[in-house]
């Protein structure tokens, strides 16, 4: 039993806000001041039901105009599960905030208004799921209440989907299909009387019982060294630890394991948490390692395995999403951020823009703008330890930085 | 030796029943806070005394052990504090060793740089701000690790772990950096600072529940304990403090209460309670139908309370 992070895609109006307080109100994870807040608005807004969209909507902004501005998250548990989900607006910035939200799921749900069947949204939504490799897919058929719930439509919207899924890159991705209605709760947490031809697990049912294990994604054991702990204290003289979260699989004490970049070998000798000694660190893990030999080991270093080598290079071709209202350039310079790790790189070209919507590749393109997507060469000022992003999903993804503004301009998948 | 994948895995280890993922979320708080000592020159760890801030001490104590924390403490003082907050505070910090910076409200409204609210309502907990902002500016200070959470409140849930303040403190909600997998970017210009929050994953429940098995200890008034109080607008406000306006037609009564969130005395009420343990506590936060802002009279205020505070360089 663990945190389940999921990330919601829909289009503006497909209800998605809907359907996050319909799990919410329908698991009683609505505590009563914050239902008596919706009730309240509700009736003030002359609606004649509640409108649970209130209940994520969280700025200003978009309790005025009624959507959704920026990834919000949520938070609600089960007697099984813990549950975070990202609530991706569907308008103008909805590249950037959904390969965001995606990022850090093991999970999705796509909406689709099941008055207008599959769109070019939905392509998009599915293409950007499955470039970031979430490996479960949950289909939302929603407003199923308003085609009167008719199994006709929903198979007819199914295999439109079933097309799309025959264009995919990650083929191992799980793709479920529920029909809904989160205004009226229809297969959203309990099972609906108007879908007898529906067989299948409503959208929490389905939830629940996801392994997670299962859904996560493991690789090979990478550590990248965050900070150098040295106490200097009479007690811990001669401490010399090195903190940092480990990627993809396990480490144990007596690993032979390899410094990067200077090639040093060495072995594990302690893993520390906190005054605790461990004899192994898990995927994820927080944690500080000490090792046999007096190696010199920095910030940005990293340790991996011995004979379990990542690429170690001064270029790459990456799939990256343009997340900036500056334009990327060919030519332009950025600052790499490869995990903990930052170098300097040039776009030394932009081999094709990738229509996400499944029409196809545009060659001969000079710049990007905010929310494309394109297969790039960079060229880096130093070495970077990577792996495919498809092998590894921490160690294959890099975000890129402004130098400029220092925003956060872009994300890279390393191909 | 036992493993730490146990404990990530199967957490109940942990003996928690209904969140048992306080483990899987330490882990991601440790990083965080490790980014923030090696990304900037100068952090600051925003100290309230509450549960939020001293569960993010342990996690910082746990993060750079067996060093000590690399950063000071801030506490900016209302002056309304209650008493049990300010004598824990002291004691925390001379066990761990680390420098304990004070910064009074009463000082801003002395040199007349904000003007203390009147009335029945009246609170320094917006006046703390300009406090705080003064602060930052004295020190120079280009991180403030913070204890909010995104489950908190509305406007909380959109902030970001890595949340970058304008020179003017400000947080454009509209504009912020994009987090992706689990890369944090604290690239900042001169006089701009990032507030950083490594708990924003956590609940109430796991707060508490981590308080629990890490047997942390946290001020007398989060247990039940009886209380001079009188009632108002449906909340239980304290009537021990001179620092509360009190109405004549105010009548005073002794109930057992505990706080569940503690800010300034001034805009924090108390809930009816008979938790005084924190095995008690922790089984009545899973019961509870009311949210722990619902007790804050400051997010009372209004429905978009917190945001606007936020975009005027509150915590």
């Amino acid at each position: 039993m663990e945190v389940l992070k999921i990330a919601t895609a829909g289009s503006v109006d497909d209800g998605k806000s809907t359907l996050i307080g319909r799990l919410l109100y329908d698991t009683k994870s609505l505590t009563d001041d914050k239902l008596e807040a919706i009730e309240k608005t509700s009736k003030q807004k002359g609606y004649d039901y509640l409108d649970f969209s209130l209940a994520t909507d969280g700025l200003i902004a978009e309790r005025e105009q009624g959507i959704t501005i920026d990834v919000a998250h949520i938070y609600f548990s089960t007697a099984s599960k813990s549950y975070i989900i990202a609530d991706t607006p569907g308008h103008v910035e909805y590249t950037r905030n959904m390969v965001t939200g995606a990022s850090t799921s093991q999970a999705a749900i796509i909406l689709i208004d099941a008055r207008k069947g599959v769109i070019e949204q939905t392509n998009r939504h599915f293409f950007i799921n499955n470039l970031l490799r979430v490996k479960e897919v949950i289909v939302a058929v929603n407003k199923m209440d308003l085609v009167d719930f008719s199994e006709e439509k929903y198979n007819a919207i199914k295999a439109d989907f079933e097309q799309l899924m025959s264009k995919r890159d990650y083929a191992d991705q799980k793709i479920t299909f529920i029909p809904v209605s989160a205004l009226k709760g229809d297969n959203v947490v309990d099972k609906s009387q108007n879908t007898p031809w529906y067989n299948g697990e409503t959208l929490l049912e389905h939830l629940e019982g996801l392994d997670l294990a299962a859904v996560s994604n493991v690789g090979t054991p990478r550590f990248p060294v965050q900070y150098v702990i040295r106490p200097k204290t009479e007690e811990h003289h001669d401490f010399r630890g090195f903190a940092g979260k480990v990627y993809g699989g396990e480490l144990n004490v007596g690993d032979d394991v390899v410094v990067l970049p200077s090639m040093t070998r060495s072995r594990i000798k302690n893993i520390y948490f906190h005054d605790q000694e461990y004899q192994t660190a898990p995927r994820r893990s927080s944690v500080t390692i000490t090792l046999e030999d007096e190696v010199n080991v920095s910030r940005g270093d990293m340790l991996v395995k011995t004979g379990d080598l990542p690429t170690i290079d001064k270029q790459l071709t990456a799939t990256i999403s343009w997340m900036d209202s500056d334009n990327l350039t060919t030519g332009g310079k950025y600052v790499v951020q490869h995990g903990i790790n930052k170098v300097l790189a040039k776009v030394d070209a932009i081999e094709h823009k990738i229509h996400p919507d499944y029409s196809g590749i545009e060659e001969n393109v000079s710049s990007l703008q905010m929310n494309d997507i394109a297969k790039v060469r960079l060229k880096l000022n130093k070495p970077i330890f990577y792996d495919r992003f498809k092998d590894h999903r921490t160690n294959g993804s890099f975000i890129i930085l402004d130098s400029r503004t220092n925003n956060t301009a872009g994300v890279g998948f390393i191909n | 030796m036992d493993t730490l994948l146990e404990e990530i895995q199967n957490p109940n280890t942990l003996g928690l029943l209904n969140r048992p993922n306080a483990n899987a979320l330490e882990h991601e708080a440790i990083y965080i806070i490790r980014e923030v000592a090696a990304q900037f020159e100068k952090p600051v760890l925003l100290f309230s005394g509450g549960k939020d801030s001293i569960t993010l001490v342990r996690l910082a104590q746990k993060a750079f052990w067996p060093a000590k924390i690399p950063f000071p403490l801030m506490h900016i003082d209302t002056g309304h504090n209650f008493p049990e907050t300010i004598e824990f505070r002291d004691k925390l910090v001379e066990e761990l060793g680390v420098e304990l910076i004070v910064r009074n409200v009463q000082d801003s409204i002395d040199e007349g740089k904000v003007i203390e609210e009147t009335g029945k309502y009246a609170s320094r907990n917006m006046l703390q701000t300009t406090t705080l902002l003064d602060a930052i500016e004295e020190f120079k200070f280009d991180a403030c690790i913070g204890g909010a959470r995104r489950d908190e409140e509305k406007a909380r849930a959109k902030e970001r772990i890595f949340s970058v303040r304008d020179d003017f403190g400000q947080w454009d909600e509209k504009n912020q950096r994009p987090e992706l997998f689990d890369m944090l970017n604290g690239e900042i210009e001169i006089g701009q600072n990032v507030r950083v929050f490594p708990i924003s994953n956590w609940t109430e429940l796991d707060v508490w529940s981590y308080i629990q098995k890490e047997n942390i200890e946290i001020p007398s008034i989060y247990f039940a304990h009886p209380r001079n109080i009188f009632l108002r607008d449906g909340l239980i406000w304290s009537a021990e403090d001179a620092v509360v306006f009190r109405a004549e037609d105010e009548k005073v009564e002794e109930r057992m209460v505990r706080f569940r969130t503690v800010g300034d005395m001034s805009c924090t009420a108390a809930v009816e309670s008979h938790a005084d343990t924190i095995e008690k506590v922790v089984s009545e936060i899973r019961e509870s139908k009311i949210s722990e802002r619902g007790a804050r009279i400051d997010d009372k205020r209004s429905e978009a309370a917190m945001e606007k505070r936020k975009q005027q360089g509150y915590f």
